[in-house]
């Protein structure tokens, strides 16, 4: 160990010179001290005061989730609590990972579908959020601050339309969005 | 509020270990023994037994199990952790106490397996290689100055404690000459227990965990007689009881303040012989394997245990050789003495302090054995072996001179 700190020419031709071996380096000593300092402070502080402590009791009590953690989906209603989803597969084709299965019906109304299957597959997801950012009527959110629940089969894992409306709300957007179009790009 | 706790919760545990070990050595054996039908109390063989047994059941199991416990604990609190906090015994959770218990009984009901092609009888003898020294080594070590049944509640001078009748010494083996090179002896045993362990187990990663704990016991050994040498220069004697009484009550004459080089040197090398976490490549819990990998169940419980009572048994001779003993600061056999001023205490209670006093050392030194367990990264093995050969043992060796110089110079110009 002692030949690595002198000095020497390395392949390269540059001449390598080791910090000199001074005494208190050599006992080791002082170091100890300043580790044993800082490891006896801690001890003391925290046995007095606990308040450098970092632990999180989880059960108990569970840390904050930042406002924007995206967690489990939820499909949002309308008025009539039925649901907001229009099947426009806007977010099964964003879906990075597939995701999303969602099987279309005839609403009997000629301007809207509904979803008759609308899946997603919490063990494909990726949590990425692109759903909900896809979603032209606000009808799939990621907000329940919720996380995927530990399942014991696979298919489990799989939410279906009345898990994910189970979790629902209404929406404060317009269902059906206002006008025209056109009628919103002339009034500012 | 805590630090309130960490001061009070040992003290008042080791005043409760002081009663029993000085209420049953010092009172009921005497007491058994003034009886015509009681004489075989008085037997120095039975004498031992007791006090032993006592010993390793009151003082030592409890700590070195307690020091599983205080480990995880301390190490949370020195990381800023909460540490464990979830065993619970009748919903009672103790601050994490019962944890050694729900150990104790995980290693009890583990399968107790053994490789295929190990040698069976020597797989078993390890263990047993490896405890029973550190049991044995607890014989030489003085818990408490000699107690005299008949003047417990009287205030008496050193030489009525020696005319005493009924006197008995809290020591295992009082009066054993060779002491300290006792314990050297049988420590070095446990060399016999790891390497074993290692060769038993058919398995050559536990293998070379075993000659790497040899080496290092056998390379730090040379440093452990040798740094303990100084001490018996200064006190002019082997055995612990003696060297306690040469070191007096007063903190100045304590071998700390003597031989405080000795003092580092010792320990440094002594925690190389228990083979925790600076030196800790024999076993190396998690990246090197160590001579124990095949163990499991009780049999590394075993192994484990060890290791906490080699700690305690290392701390009560750091206690012994190097902070006084039992002597509480200033208190002399018939009461405290500071300058002038004199406080007269009754010998029973000046032995109740003494072994309260001793414990509580004890337990100072184990506390700082994991706090340098868990602030200082392991050595490699070509780093440990240059300090143990290439600065240790020279320095020991330039102590010892420089220590019999002074021993010579003082007692030429008669102190």
């Amino acid at each position: 160990m002692e030949g690595a700190f002198k000095k020497r020419t390395s392949k390269a031709g540059v001449i390598v010179s080791a910090r000199p071996e001074t005494l208190s380096k050599a006992t080791w000593l002082p170091a100890l001290a300043k580790g044993l300092g800082v490891t006896m402070r801690h001890f003391f502080t925290n046995i007095a005061t606990g308040k450098d402590i970092a632990t999180i009791q989880y059960p108990e009590e569970k840390a904050p989730y930042p406002h924007r953690y995206r967690g489990l989906h939820r499909l949002m209603l309308r008025d009539d609590g039925s649901v907001r989803c229009v099947a426009c597969m806007c977010c099964p084709t964003a879906c990075p990972a597939h995701c999303i299965t969602i099987v279309a019906e005839e609403t009997g109304n000629a301007n809207e579908k509904r979803p008759a299957i609308f899946e997603i597959d919490e063990l494909r997801c990726v949590v990425c959020g692109l759903c909900v950012e896809a979603c032209p009527c606000d009808a799939i959110r990621m907000d329940t601050g919720v996380h995927a629940h530990p399942t014991e089969k696979r298919f489990e894992a799989v939410l279906g339309k009345t898990d994910l409306m189970s979790r629902g709300a209404q929406s404060i957007a317009t269902q059906g969005g206002k006008n025209d179009w056109r009628d919103t790009e002339k009034t500012p | 509020m805590g630090i309130i706790l960490l001061f009070a919760i040992p003290a008042a545990a080791f005043a409760g270990m002081a009663v029993a070990l000085v209420g049953v050595i010092g009172w009921v054996l005497p007491f058994v023994g003034s009886h015509s039908w009681g004489a075989w109390a008085m037997d120095p063989w039975f004498q031992a037994l007791i006090k032993l047994a006592l010993l390793i059941l009151v003082v030592v199991m409890p700590i070195a199990s307690l020091l599983t416990w205080m480990e995880r604990k301390q190490s949370a609190m020195m990381q800023d952790r909460i540490g464990p906090n979830r065993a619970a015994v009748l919903g009672w959770r103790g601050w994490g106490i019962p944890h050694f218990v729900a150990d104790a009984l995980k290693m009890i009901f583990k399968e107790d397996f053994v490789p295929a092609k190990a040698n069976r009888f020597l797989f078993t003898l390890a263990p047993l290689m490896a405890i029973v020294p550190v049991f044995v080594t607890f014989a030489i070590v003085p818990f408490g100055a000699t107690a005299c049944w008949s003047q417990m509640a009287h205030v008496v001078t050193d030489s009525q404690v020696a005319a005493c009748t009924d006197k008995v010494v809290l020591q295992t083996a009082p009066g054993f000459d060779v002491g300290l090179i006792f314990y050297f002896a049988i420590a070095s045993l446990a060399v016999y227990g790891t390497t074993l362990a290692g060769w038993a187990s058919y398995n050559k990663w536990s293998l070379l965990g075993g000659l790497r704990a040899s080496s290092q016991m056998m390379s730090y050994e040379v440093t452990m007689g040798l740094a303990i040498l100084g001490a018996f220069l200064v006190y002019g004697t082997l055995e612990p009881q003696a060297m306690v009484i040469a070191q007096g009550p007063n903190p100045i004459d304590w071998g700390i303040v003597k031989q405080p080089l000795g003092a580092i040197l010792f320990f440094t090398a002594a925690m190389a012989e228990t083979k925790r976490t600076p030196f800790d490549l024999p076993e190396g819990e998690n990246e090197v394997i160590g001579y124990f990998v095949e163990y499991s169940g009780m049999r590394f419980g075993i192994f484990f245990l060890a290791e906490f009572i080699e700690v305690v048994f290392l701390s009560a001779i750091m206690a012994t050789v190097f902070l006084g003993g039992w002597q509480v600061p200033f208190l002399y056999t018939d009461g405290f003495h500071l300058g002038t001023h004199f406080l007269p205490v009754w010998h029973g209670i000046v032995l109740l302090l003494q072994t309260t006093a001793w414990g509580l050392k004890v337990i100072l030194f184990c506390w700082f054995q994991l706090l340098v367990r868990w602030t200082m990264p392991r050595f490699r093995p070509d780093q440990l072996m240059n300090l143990g050969w290439k600065r240790l043992l020279p320095v020991s060796l330039a102590n010892i001179l420089v220590t019999a110089g002074v021993v010579l110079a003082l007692e030429a110009w008669g102190r």
